[in-house]
């Protein structure tokens, strides 16, 4: 099916999310569109998806010139969506997930028995077809995410979706995850399904795509070929020369600050989430914890900040044994923390940007008086922090909520770091944002590095643990299974999220591996040596 | 970062590309939607008027007679009854002249004399709101708040002004521990403060029951379950000539709101307060002891409602002596006049003032057009619904709404 968008143009009162959008999908293709956040990828899909009604422009599907009303009318010419976020009912099982909303019922008129049998077979048969293998039986909530996003695929197909929309599909799977999920897509497009692949992740992007289109603030800026460098990409996208990797000098680590022993979280239903975790941090580098979501980081990273009470063992900041110390305890005593999802955790939504910019220093002298706040003092610093992160907002006194996400980090951030800091926890701290606020978020991370602090990193996303740390451990089912240099390969790290110590070994014994990177797995009974970096050793 | 060029040409485009949910141009104003809620309400409470009202449901009797007057007995009955509640709540043009210049006072009197306690009480419902806590106490926090007070009124004997300040002090410490234990169960436990709140009511009517019949309570040589009569030197003092009931208590609910008001937006305690209520796992996060908030909310929450128990048992809302009428359906009101005044301390005064003179109003209303009294709760209960589905009646009037299309909710959350 070919689809063809010509001239499509959506205003939000003022604002423009699509301005004379022209895109056109060939039948059979992998049509890759890239933008970053807020670039009006998401409307333009809702346009496509019969969701918003465009101002001006046409949908032409097959040459013929077609109006949506509803996700209804765009389903039934073959357009199917997988949405970034499932839109599965966890306690059905597959078969029955993608059968929903039209069952086959046996019986007489409207009030007959599900047809169980019927839809079993149905989405065997579509399985073979496409060569997507679901075990139709199994609930979904049992799943593992890879196989959910395939099941959501698949739902798409079983509806003769000729135009799969992807959105943004890759955020929440494995690097081994995504390698199946591109392979699922050559194997669909060459059955003659096109696909429209969305995306801020140049990576990908250059690895699948058939045709690029790049938008930048609502406008088709251009249609690069897939042979570009993702530096030429990553401009493209974000209108000026950006730099992909992080420059940074080499650590040199000094006293230890951050020390766990043992750490072991037991969570309520009696599911042991961390299991004997030990690790130490010195000042001046950069120790990552790299995994795929779920794996126990988001709890070490709360028993770390107080959010949470490990178990058992403990974790000593400074000397200072901090295990059961409140959440303001451990501020007070230099530690800064980036929490993993900032609209919930790391900002008050409904307040205005300078005050969140003192959310967790209200109470310091430098802003209140013994009662009342020093509303002039909470106002300049607002000014100031504004212009020194460069946080786009109309001004310091709007709501946070009003602000893009990539905004929004960058005031938890000048937040955290404007306090002196000992040790800073960021967590997913470039989740959701696009490159160039991706690429402030990194610099000042190692800039706080190079000025002596203890960076702790947790993060899921493989690129950015490799261009950041200093140091790698690894978790895997609430253990960390392995604890690597910096600057190790992607294929080792990549093994060690998948949970495959030996297969990781091996390619880190490989000989291409660069340097001294001498691959240590951590037997979880004994606490892991802290391996003197070779860079570190000077300081 | 970037260079200063791409700034601006960023600054021009709003902050974030895609719609965020924020107020586009020609929505209309929460107060243009509270107005048009109470306009609503009083059209629905004309219709049940006229559908009770006896004269006119003989002429639908008559209907194919005279259809015409179903219309004029109708309008008759409505005009009246609304008249009556306008002339009982701020100017009564059948007593001007006659008595005092005081006297042509007396509807707003009325008026502001029984706004005090809703306003302090809708300060109760709103402070706690605001820290995330729906306080359905307000009823027990008051009740235990005209025990104490009461009992420092009508057993002690101090002298006149002193008495006066233990009185009122006693009535906000004993409302404050009411909400406070709700807030201490909640931080402690996680019971939630709707269920701990609304038992904590039922203990607070039981427990004036029993004080009612106990001898620190009864009144001597009555077998009414009613106290002695406070006090001269604990009573709040009138603000206008006698018969005028407007009293210090005014006062106190102004100074309260501008306390409040303060404390809200000027202090390290509201910032905390605000930011747990606005965001509980942000402000944990960000250090703030939530538990701790909890409990000082509903302790202040508490302190004001017992506040309002000392306007009514002290400036004589129950003829100065303490029945289980003390409560007067005040504290339910609350909820209505906080969520009226958006839960901010000088639109809950307005709120107060406006449910102050459909109470007031309500009387005159009753014995003059015979129309009953819950006339007026029903239009109370109306506002309150029609506020709490503002898509209704932005609906009736054709107001823009927020949101570009029910779509546009819908697809919230989609790679935005």
């Amino acid at each position: 099916m070919k689809l063809e968008l010509r001239g499509i143009t959506k205003r939000f009162g003022s604002l423009v999310a699509n301005d004379h959008i022209d895109l056109v999908v060939q039948p059979g293709e992998i049509h890759c569109l890239l933008g970053e956040n807020g670039a009006g990828k998401s409307t333009l899909m809702n346009v496509l998806y019969g969701l918003y009604a465009p101002d001006d422009g046409q949908i032409l599907v097959d040459d013929v010139v077609t109006t949506f009303t509803g996700p209804g009318d765009a389903m039934a010419v073959g357009i199917g969506m997988v949405h970034q976020h499932f839109m599965l009912i966890p306690v059905f099982t597959v078969a029955e997930n993608i059968m929903l909303g039209h069952e086959d019922t046996r019986g007489p008129g409207g009030f007959g028995w599900l047809d169980q049998r019927a839809a079993r077979r149905k989405v065997a048969d579509v399985s073979k077809r496409f060569g997507l293998a679901v075990p139709p039986d199994a609930l979904v909530a049992d799943l593992p995410v890879g196989v959910q996003q395939r099941a959501e695929i698949l739902k798409a197909l079983a509806r003769d979706a000729k135009v799969l929309v992807l959105d943004e599909p890759t955020a929440v799977l494995t690097p081994s995850e995504i390698d199946d999920l591109i392979t699922v897509m050559r194997k669909l497009r060459d059955a003659g399904t096109s696909i429209v692949f969305i995306s801020h992740k140049l990576k990908e992007v250059k690895a699948i795509g058939d045709m690029i289109t790049v938008i930048r603030r609502g406008r088709v800026v251009g249609q690069p070929a897939v042979s570009s460098t993702e530096q030429e990409l990553a401009s493209l996208m974000v209108g000026r020369p950006v730099q992909l990797t992080v420059e940074k000098a080499a650590a040199h680590p000094g006293a230890v600050v951050l020390d766990v022993e043992g750490l072991r979280v037991v969570d309520a239903a009696g599911v042991v989430q961390v299991d004997d975790v030990s690790f130490s941090v010195r000042e001046g580098e950069i120790y990552a914890i790299a995994g795929v979501q779920g794996n126990g980081q988001t709890e070490v990273t709360e028993c770390l900040v107080g959010l949470e009470t490990p178990t058992a063992g403990r974790i000593s900041v400074l000397d200072n044994d901090v295990t059961t110390s409140s959440v303001r305890d451990r501020l007070d005593l230099g530690i800064g923390y980036v929490p993993e999802d900032r609209s919930h955790d790391g900002l008050v939504s409904s307040f205005s940007v300078e005050e969140n910019l003192v959310l967790d220093m209200h109470e310091s002298p430098a802003f209140a008086g013994r009662f009342g706040l020093d509303m002039a003092a909470i106002d300049a610093n607002g000014a100031a922090r504004v212009a020194e992160f460069d946080v786009r907002a109309e001004s310091a006194r709007v709501a946070a909520s009003t602000l893009s996400g990539g905004n929004q980090q960058k005031v938890v951030l000048a937040r955290e770091l404007s306090r002196p800091l000992k040790l800073l926890i960021v967590a997913q701290p470039t989740r959701g944002l696009d490159v160039g606020s991706m690429e402030f978020v990194h610099k000042r991370i190692v800039r706080e590095r190079d000025e002596r602090t203890a960076v702790v990193l947790i993060s899921t996303e493989l690129d950015e643990v490799l261009g950041l740390a200093d140091r790698i451990a690894v978790m895997y089912q609430g253990r960390i299974i392995g604890e690597l240099p910096g600057g190790s390969s992607a294929a080792a790290v990549g093994l060690l999220m998948a949970g495959s110590v030996a297969d990781a070994a091996e390619v880190v014994d490989a000989p291409q591996t660069t340097g001294a990177a001498i691959f240590e797995p951590v037997d979880g009974a004994e606490p892991p040596e802290v391996p003197g970096s070779a860079r570190g050793a000077g300081s | 970062m970037s260079v200063g060029g791409t700034v601006k040409d960023e600054l021009a485009v709003p902050p974030s590309g895609e719609p965020a949910p924020r107020k586009s141009r020609g929505e209309a104003h929460p107060l243009v939607v509270i107005a048009l809620s109470f306009v609503t309400a009083i059209i629905v409470g004309g219709i049940l008027i006229a559908v009770t009202n006896q004269p006119t449901r003989n002429a639908v009797r008559h209907f194919s007679a005279s259809p015409g007057k179903v219309l004029s007995a109708a309008w008759h009955a409505v005009s009246a009854a609304y008249v009556a509640l306008f002339e009982g709540a701020i100017f009564d043009p059948h007593t001007f002249g006659h008595g005092s210049v005081w006297h042509d006072f007396n509807p707003i009197s009325e008026t502001l004399y029984n706004a005090t306690p809703l306003i302090l009480v809708g300060l109760a419902v709103g402070l706690a709101f605001r820290t995330g806590l729906f306080n359905i106490g307000a009823q027990g926090q008051l009740i235990v708040g005209a025990m104490a007070a009461g009992y420092v009124g009508f057993t002690w004997h101090l002298p006149p002004f002193i008495h006066l300040v233990v009185a009122i002090v006693a009535g906000a410490i004993a409302g404050a521990i009411w909400g406070g234990i709700a807030g201490w169960l909640k931080a402690r436990t996680g019971a939630h403060e709707v269920i701990t709140t609304i038992m904590m009511n039922y203990v607070a009517l039981d427990l004036l029951d029993y004080a009612l019949k106990t001898s620190a309570f009864r009144r001597p040589g009555s077998n009414q379950a009613i106290s002695p009569i406070v006090y001269g030197t604990a009573r709040l003092g009138k603000l206008l000539p006698s018969p005028l009931r407007v009293n210090l208590g005014l006062l106190i609910a102004l100074a309260a709101t501008a306390g409040v008001a303060w404390l809200l937006t000027r202090s390290r305690l509201g910032f905390t307060l605000r930011a747990v209520g606005a965001s509980p796992t942000a402000a944990r996060t960000a250090g703030m002891n939530v538990g701790r908030a909890y409990v000082t909310a509903m302790l202040i929450a508490g302190g004001l409602a017992g506040l309002a128990g000392c306007s009514q048992i002290l400036g004589g809302g129950t003829n100065y002596a303490l029945t289980n009428a003390v409560d007067a359906g005040l504290g339910f009101d609350g909820i209505t006049v906080a969520l009226l005044g958006r839960a901010k301390p000088w639109p809950t005064v307005w709120a107060g003032l406006l449910f102050g003179a459909l109470r007031a109003g309500s009387a005159t209303m009753q014995s003059r057009t015979g129309t009953s009294i819950d006339l007026v709760t029903i239009v109370q209960a109306l506002v309150v619904l029609f506020i709490a589905a503002p898509a209704f009646v932005r609906a009736v009037f054709r107001l823009r709404s927020s949101s570009d299309s029910g779509a546009a909710a819908l697809a919230k959350g989609w790679n935005g």
